[in-house]
């Protein structure tokens, strides 16, 4: 056994001792057993990457699914990717738990929660972990679970548990897609061992309906990375407690998706035509977000939506074949979609739970803190050189540019629209005056330190992100590329470029045109979003989400409820049970017309039976005479 | 002589409790199901079960014999049978059941029954104990059930002997063509007769078998007996017939039918994979409109039957291990929900979801157990639930994608109205009726806890199951090629 | 002095028979007609009379016994199924001050 299996031991053990000793552990001990377990595991990750010597392990623990000639053990990989996940699983994960410890200081369920962030960070490491298909399909489903209790985690609240339910369920299609996947993969490679198939793959053994698991693989990344036609579970999500919307509905699990189709690179490169069909979906995700975004007055459903968008960026990489930009950009959103969700989380905390923008305001004097993190963290998602997010995004869209012009200049507008709503939001959050009632203007206060110092840090990464993959024009040596090269297909870099030029200077300008706009709009004149019953005409449509739930609701839970009430009332009573109580009904109404020569009468009887005599003999004798 | 003090030592003690009516019924009979569950596992020991066989002349004339035996296939179901009687009883645990010795000596009788079924290697002796085990489940059902309970009971009671009757004619058809003066009952002499009919006999058989395990599992369109039935039961009937009973019919497709009508399940298989996925969603669909918890436990229990059905049918390895271990998992997750239900019930009087709610509040354990349960039903990974639907959706898919494609969204609609169970149930705000609600009691959590580990553990080792079953399962696979 | 077949035989076979078949009928037609339990089971008494004095002719026209020893049998048969007719019609009487078997339809319902 190597110190290895204490990555994803040590949060499981959180998970079992804050489960099991839920009721009785006080909070402090409780904060602290969940805390340390993501802790450790960080730690020991970083050695794992600083010695960590090129070559990928395997570690086999046993035998899970064996039937017939199909074996599908609990195999880990430790190769590049993993070890990249790991530390932003568990060093994000780390400083979300302390940061909960201040956030849900006055919650009942204190230790509950820390239980489910425990799990949580288990299931996503043996995620990122497993070394092939199914295992990683634990992780998959695990999470989805884990996601569920934690939207749900106020459950008295029915409209949060409907939001859990919704999230667990989308999630389950596309799961349905994915195990598809798996089954086709099984089918053509009697294994779902990433290295063998790989192996085969590369050795020529391609099999036809590639495409197809590609297609399947591709929708489960759909339903967990929140891609259009299953992204309306994200922002209901946000229903759960902040630190959840920020480790697990921005940082790590929706990422899930992006993880899985660079994991399973080898297979995506081999169909083109589903590659197109993710960059697309991407794009169309992307900007879908970003309006949505644009007109939101609830804090984090619009961080919901941002998220949402920029998963679609990343998602537009992957169909570009651009892994590393993708993946880049992976990291340099969770760190700044963690800040800017604890930020948020900050904030509704000072405000007494209180989430909508339009009721907040000047908060900038009140929380110093939150108020620069969350500047840096906007500035970052915008795409602002030099923070974090400019060099991911930009990456993402040099290689669109190459790519597909169109793609290109349709990424462009969402890029500007991102600028917008992020700058709106933080102005109408931080400047002006106050908007909210006096009892929550007197609560004002800056969180705990608990709560700042992950902001901090993440505030940090946020500026320096951008540096682990600096390209080279900008004096960088494109740490990540090099890193991820040996999984990655061989690719082109991205030619040279100047600031100057149309690739690089529509990026810049969409990033900055936007910001200068809201800012004028928001802080100059400061206009204020009108109340809910005075939107009309096309920004209604958009602030109702352009009314796809209501569009689902009517094309497929309605119908679903519809079928299922006609079958329980229709056809199980009316048709099968009428042919089954049928043959008892013919039975009975047959004794009950065959009961009539039951007279009674004895003498009745008598002649029966000497009538039946008769006929007997008459019978009998007829062969006899003749 | 293991197997047969395995087979009657229940029917003994229960004529017993039921005969002498002692004054701590619960006691001797939780002691009694314990002891038999250890004598099932000692018989189950691989070195052991090998040896193991009893035979006795029963009929001679006929060739008609009393032989017990142990296999893989068998070997799960009995182990199956042999778990569960404990928590089944145990269940009765505060509550006046467990005062009443004729009913426990009930539930004692029946697991005679339905041991005798799967362990009878005679194919008569088998119809026997799949007939006998009517007769404790319906005093059961007719004497301590809910609302209308003759009506039900006495529908359910008649439909299932209508299919049995197809059983007994078509298996002395093949009975009589069996070679030697006195013919043979013995299941794989059987096999051998019947794998030699002509397509078309094999066609007419191979129906009149499945409608009668078809009624018994229950497959779609022959279900209508079995909401009403696992409604109105008292809840260890329920979950006599839910957990255990319904296997009889699985046991029968893959024991019986596979190995008998290669050529009858080449006409009528996919016909019969139709049905049984038509039931998976349908099932579902129903379930999520339900209104009643255990309506809405029996509809899902009917489809994931439907599935199990499904497997079986594709003949193949993965199939027929996919089946056996659902019928394990299935099993211990229904009693476990059946109970969750059950323990609700008594504190509330109702089980109507709509008057339910909040329950989490109260009691963190029924609120772990419920949700573990439901995890499982929902084939969650790293539970026992997951491994026997990723194998029978594999083999479905692999016999034909769209029917696997099609069956996999059970795992949707099982999430749909599982989530809702628990949303409405034990999530939400306190009712009036759930105002006051009690925490478990010892002897509700010793039920629930282990029952949560078998869950856990199930989804981590299947291994131990599945290489027990294997042997056999491949054996029987091969005899079809 | 003549044995009693030979003078069974002195009358025809066809006489007998037609003689018999007609004690039949009545005895048939009592059993049919008459509503007194009583009456009923005369007839009864009569058609296996008709019986015994066939089988008592046909013993003596073919010469064997075995008809007659039919006939003991038959007779003590019909006495014992009148001594527990009788018991049974009493046992009715006592119950429904009748005997008349148009009242004994009790076993419809």
């Amino acid at each position: 056994m190597s110190l290895f299996y204490l990555i994803p031991l040590l949060p499981f053990l959180g998970f079992a001792i804050n489960g099991l000793a839920f009721p009785k552990l006080s909070k402090s001990v409780a904060g602290i057993i969940g805390t340390i377990p993501p802790l450790v595991a960080f730690a020991l990750s970083l050695q794992l990457f600083l010695n960590f010597d090129g070559q990928a392990q395997i570690y086999t623990l046993a035998e899970w699914i064996k039937v017939g000639n199909l074996s599908i053990p609990f195999e880990f990989q430790v190769d590049q990717l993993s070890l990249l996940m790991l530390l932003i699983i568990t060093g994000v994960g780390t400083l979300i738990h302390v940061y909960s410890m201040g956030y849900m200081a006055h919650d009942a369920g204190f230790g509950k929660f820390f239980a489910f962030l425990n799990l949580f960070v288990f299931f996503m490491l043996i995620l990122v972990l497993g070394a092939n298909f199914t295992v990683l399909f634990i992780g998959w489903e695990g999470v989805g679970l884990c996601s569920y209790l934690l939207i749900g985690f106020w459950n008295q609240k029915n409209s949060y548990g409907d939001a859990a339910r919704k999230a667990f369920i989308m999630n389950r299609i596309g799961d349905l897609g994915f195990l598809v996947g798996i089954f086709l993969l099984i089918q053509n490679f009697n294994t779902t061992s990433y290295s063998v198939i790989f192996q085969e793959i590369a050795a020529g053994n391609v099999p036809e309906n590639v495409g197809l698991i590609a297609f399947c693989l591709f929708i489960g990344a759909m339903g967990k990375s929140a891609q259009i036609p299953l992204f309306t579970w994200l922002p209901d999500a946000m229903a759960g407690p902040t630190p959840v919307s920020a480790l697990i509905h921005a940082a790590t699990m929706v990422t899930a998706g992006i993880y899985m189709v660079i994991r399973a690179n080898v297979i995506f490169e081999l169909s083109p035509e589903v590659l197109h069909f993710v960059g697309w979906i991407g794009l169309a995700t992307a900007l879908l977000g970003a309006a949505i975004g644009l007109f939101q007055n609830d804090i984090k459903k619009v961080l919901a939506y941002s998220t949402v968008s920029q998963l679609g960026y990343m998602f537009m990489g992957l169909g570009a074949s651009a892994y590393t930009a993708s993946f880049f950009h992976v990291m340099t959103h969770a760190f700044f979609k963690a800040l800017l969700f604890l930020g948020a989380g900050s904030v509704i905390h000072a405000m007494s739970d209180e989430q909508d923008i339009r009721k907040m305001g000047g908060l900038k004097s009140k929380m110093p803190i939150t108020y620069i993190t969350f500047l840096l963290g906007t500035i970052a998602i915008a795409g602002i050189p030099p923070f974090a997010g400019f060099f991911s995004k930009d990456e993402i869209l040099a290689h669109l540019y190459h790519h597909d012009f169109a793609m290109w200049c349709l990424a462009i507008v969402g890029s500007a629209l991102t600028s917008f709503y992020m700058f709106r939001v933080f102005i109408l959050t931080f400047f002006g005056d106050f908007r909210g009632t006096e009892a929550q203007a007197h609560h004002l206060h800056e969180s705990p330190i608990s709560m700042t110092f992950p902001l901090m840090v993440l505030a940090v990464l946020s500026v320096v992100g951008g540096l682990i993959n600096l390209p080279h024009f900008a004096g960088g040596n494109e740490f990540l590329a090099h890193w991820l090269a040996p999984i990655l297909p061989a690719s082109g870099e991205a030619s040279e470029v100047s600031f100057l030029s149309l690739e690089m200077g529509a990026p810049l300008l969409a990033a900055f045109l936007p910001a200068f706009f809201a800012i004028y709009l928001f802080g100059v004149q400061k206009s204020v979003p009108a109340a809910d019953e005075s939107i009309t005409g096309i920004q209604k449509v958009i602030y109702n989400k352009f009314y796809i739930d209501e569009l689902y609701d009517v094309i497929i839970v309605k119908p679903i409820s519809v079928l299922g009430n006609f079958c329980s009332q229709v056809v199980e009573f009316l048709v099968i049970d009428l042919i089954v109580e049928g043959v008892g009904r013919i039975v009975a109404y047959a004794s009950t017309e065959f009961r009539r020569i039951q007279t009674g009468n004895v003498g009745y009887y008598i002649f029966v039976m000497v009538l039946s005599i008769a006929v007997i003999l008459a019978v009998s004798l007829r062969t006899w005479i003749l | 002589m293991l197997l047969l003090f395995i087979l009657l030592f229940p029917l003994v003690l229960g004529a017993g409790l039921m005969l002498a009516k002692p004054s701590k019924p619960f006691a001797i009979a939780l002691a009694g199901s314990i002891i038999e569950a250890t004598a099932i596992a000692y018989a189950l020991c691989p070195a052991e079960s090998a040896n193991l066989q009893f035979s006795q002349a029963w009929i001679p004339e006929a060739g008609i014999s009393f032989t017990l035996w142990i296999d893989g296939i068998n070997g799960i179901l009995i182990g199956l049978t042999g778990l569960l009687i404990p928590f089944i009883i145990a269940s009765t645990s505060n509550s006046d059941k467990s005062k009443n010795a004729s009913y426990l000596g009930l539930i004692l009788a029946m697991q005679t029954a339905l041991l005798g079924a799967f362990l009878a290697k005679d194919a008569f002796l088998f119809y026997f104990f799949f007939e006998a085990s009517l007769l404790p489940i319906y005093f059961l059902a007719a004497q301590y059930g809910g609302e209308n309970r003759t009506a039900i009971t006495f529908k359910f009671f008649v439909y299932t002997l209508f299919g049995s009757l197809f059983l007994l004619i078509a298996l002395i058809y093949v009975y009589l063509r069996t070679p030697g003066e006195t013919h043979s009952a013995d299941i794989e002499t059987l096999y051998l007769t019947a794998r030699n009919l002509s397509a078309e006999h094999q066609g007419f058989l191979f129906l009149a078998f499945f409608i009668a395990f078809a009624i018994k599992m229950p497959v779609f369109p022959f279900h209508t007996w079995q909401p009403d039935t696992y409604t109105t039961s008292p809840v260890q009937g329920s979950m006599l017939l839910g957990g255990i009973m319904l296997k009889m019919g699985t046991y029968g497709m893959i024991r019986l039918v596979i190995p008998m009508f290669p050529l009858g399940i080449a006409q009528w298989g996919l016909s019969v994979s139709i049905l049984a996925i038509i039931g998976i969603i349908y099932g579902s669909v129903i379930a999520i409109q339900q209104k009643d918890a255990k309506r809405l436990l029996a509809y899902s229990s009917f489809a994931h039957v439907g599935l199990m059905a499904a497997g079986i049918m594709t003949q193949s390895v993965d199939g027929i291990q996919g089946a056996l271990y659902q019928m394990l998992s299935h099993g211990i997750n229904l009693v476990g929900l059946f109970f969750v239900i059950e323990v609700i019930e008594r504190r509330t009087k109702t089980r109507e979801l709509a008057q339910l709610g909040g329950i989490t509040q109260s009691s963190y354990v029924l609120t772990v157990a419920f949700i573990v349960l439901s995890l499982g039903s929902v084939a969650l990974p790293l539970t026992n639930g997951f491994i026997g639907e990723f194998l029978l959706l594999k083999s479905v898919f692999d016999q034909e994608m769209y029917l696997g494609i099609i069956s996999g969204i059970t795992i949707i609609l099982g999430a749909v109205y599982t989530l809702r169970l628990i949303q409405k149930s034990i999530f939400g705000n306190v009712s009036k009726v759930t105002k006051d609600f009690e925490d478990l009691l010892l002897g509700e959590k010793l039920v629930l806890i282990p029952l949560i580990l078998l869950v856990i553990l199930g989804g981590l080792f299947p291994q131990y199951v599945l290489s027990y079953s294997a042997a056999s399962v491949e054996k029987l696979v091969a005899l079809l090629n | 002095m003549q044995s009693i077949p030979e003078v069974l035989r002195t009358i025809p076979l066809t006489h007998y028979i037609l003689f018999s078949s007609a004690l039949f009928c009545i005895g048939i037609l009592g059993v049919l007609t008459r509503r007194n339990a009583i009456i009923v089971f005369m007839a009864i008494e009569l058609m296996l009379n008709a019986v015994n004095l066939l089988l008592a002719a046909f013993s003596s026209y073919y010469a064997d016994p075995a008809g007659q020893i039919f006939v003991f049998f038959i007779m003590a048969v019909a006495a014992a199924e009148v001594a527990v007719g009788l018991a049974i019609i009493v046992m009715i009487y006592r119950n429904i001050q009748s005997i008349d078997i148009g009242v004994l339809n009790k076993i419809k319902n």
